[in-house]
């Protein structure tokens, strides 16, 4: 249940943040979380309320942008989106990818009040 | 529960050296966990107004912080001459015995040091322990996974030697530990013949961060269904740049090769 971790470090992130900006809390949060990072959202959010609890992040929205998995065929040198980290080049049907987009997992911002 | 890494406390996070009685967590700098205060961690970080509240742009990682710890381990690792290897893989693949087996051939030749990660017991720090390589168990108490706050701590527990080898046992556990860089140089992942063929496919992640796998447990192959080549092939399709070790540690096979690769990590003595 890693995702206890991650939400737990985006409210060390979000603590940190209030008290540099000198504001009370935050009012919005927006993340970004790749396909191939690792992380359910699903378990995410199942876990966040109690995360939050009594934080600067108690109340506020927040915002999820998935980012689709992408990869490169190091043998056609075509980009192509992918779901899951072994799927093969839909050119070549080779295995001889590099991901280059899906493994985010980021604060893009807070809005801090 | 605690707010700074989710333990409850009597589950709290232990670094005890063989025979070692347990002690409370305590989140202070010398045991436990690092608070850095560094509020020049974010340059690019631009604030503006926005009706009467701030908008902060961050774009900072989820994980920064234990990346950070993990690169401050590395460097450490890298002033040192230390070869830092975390062995990953499911409960029950033979992580331990694989590392009884190396320290014990390699003792004398290879100066080594070992970090025992394991939810609860001294079980496995007690068995590395006989065999007289310097060693240190952490217990995550709840904890899946080791992070490089707890590596850290646990470096400065070990007295490790330049130039020598630090082999990291980190929870048996084959989806968390994935996302989280404890400074090593290696990460090597390790799955038994006893397990199914397809594991590479179903954890891809661990695969996929990993340079190196090991297939152990190879001299109870012709008992199971475990097909090694589709495994590898496996394997592959997730991680291309990934080498293999076949092996049984138990029955002493094929460890000589990974013993070889070993040697060219560090210095050796003759």
């Amino acid at each position: 249940m890693h995702e206890l971790t991650i939400t737990l470090s985006i409210v060390n992130i979000a603590e940190e943040e209030v008290r540099k900006a000198s504001a009370q809390k935050v009012e919005e949060i927006e993340m970004e979380i790749g396909q191939l990072s690792g992380v359910e959202v699903d378990s995410l959010e199942f876990l966040w309320e109690e995360a939050v609890r009594s934080s600067v992040l108690e109340s506020a929205e927040r915002k999820i942008y998935h980012i689709p998995g992408k990869a490169r065929c190091m043998e056609c040198d075509i980009e192509f989106e992918i779901e899951q980290i072994f799927d093969p080049c839909p050119k070549c049907q080779q295995y001889f990818n590099d991901i280059v987009a899906g493994k985010e997992l980021r604060i893009k911002s807070l809005t801090v009040t | 529960m605690c707010s700074t890494c989710g333990c409850d406390a009597e589950d709290s996070v232990k670094i005890l050296l063989p025979g070692e009685e347990l002690h409370p967590h305590h989140h202070d700098p010398e045991n436990g966990h690092h608070h850095q205060h560094n509020h020049h961690s974010h340059p690019l970080t631009r604030d503006h107004t926005h009706e009467g509240s701030r908008i902060v742009n961050l774009e900072v990682d989820v994980l920064s912080k234990n990346n950070l710890m993990a690169e401050r381990n590395r460097g450490y690792f890298e002033a040192r001459n230390i070869c830092c290897i975390n062995l990953v893989s499911s409960p029950g693949s033979g992580k331990t015995t694989l590392l009884e087996r190396t320290l014990t051939a390699l003792k004398g030749k290879v100066n080594m040091a070992v970090i025992e990660g394991d939810q609860q017991t001294t079980n496995d720090a007690d068995r590395i322990h006989k065999t007289g390589v310097p060693v240190v168990q952490v217990n995550t108490g709840k904890g899946c996974h080791l992070d490089s706050d707890m590596v850290h701590s646990a470096i400065m527990k070990l007295e490790l030697k330049d130039n020598s080898i630090l082999f990291i046992e980190n929870v048996g556990n084959l989806v968390c530990p994935s996302l989280f860089d404890l400074g090593e140089n290696h990460r090597v992942v390790i799955m038994s013949v006893t397990e199914g063929t397809d594991k590479p496919l179903k954890y891809p992640t661990m695969f996929e961060t990993s340079d190196i796998c090991i297939i152990n447990k190879i001299d109870l192959g012709p008992y199971v269904d475990f097909d090694i080549e589709k495994s590898r092939e496996y394997a592959l399709r997730v991680n291309h740049h990934l080498d293999f070790f076949e092996l049984s540690a138990t029955r002493d096979e094929g460890m000589r090769a990974w013993y070889e690769w070993l040697k060219t990590l560090v210095p050796v003595e003759v």
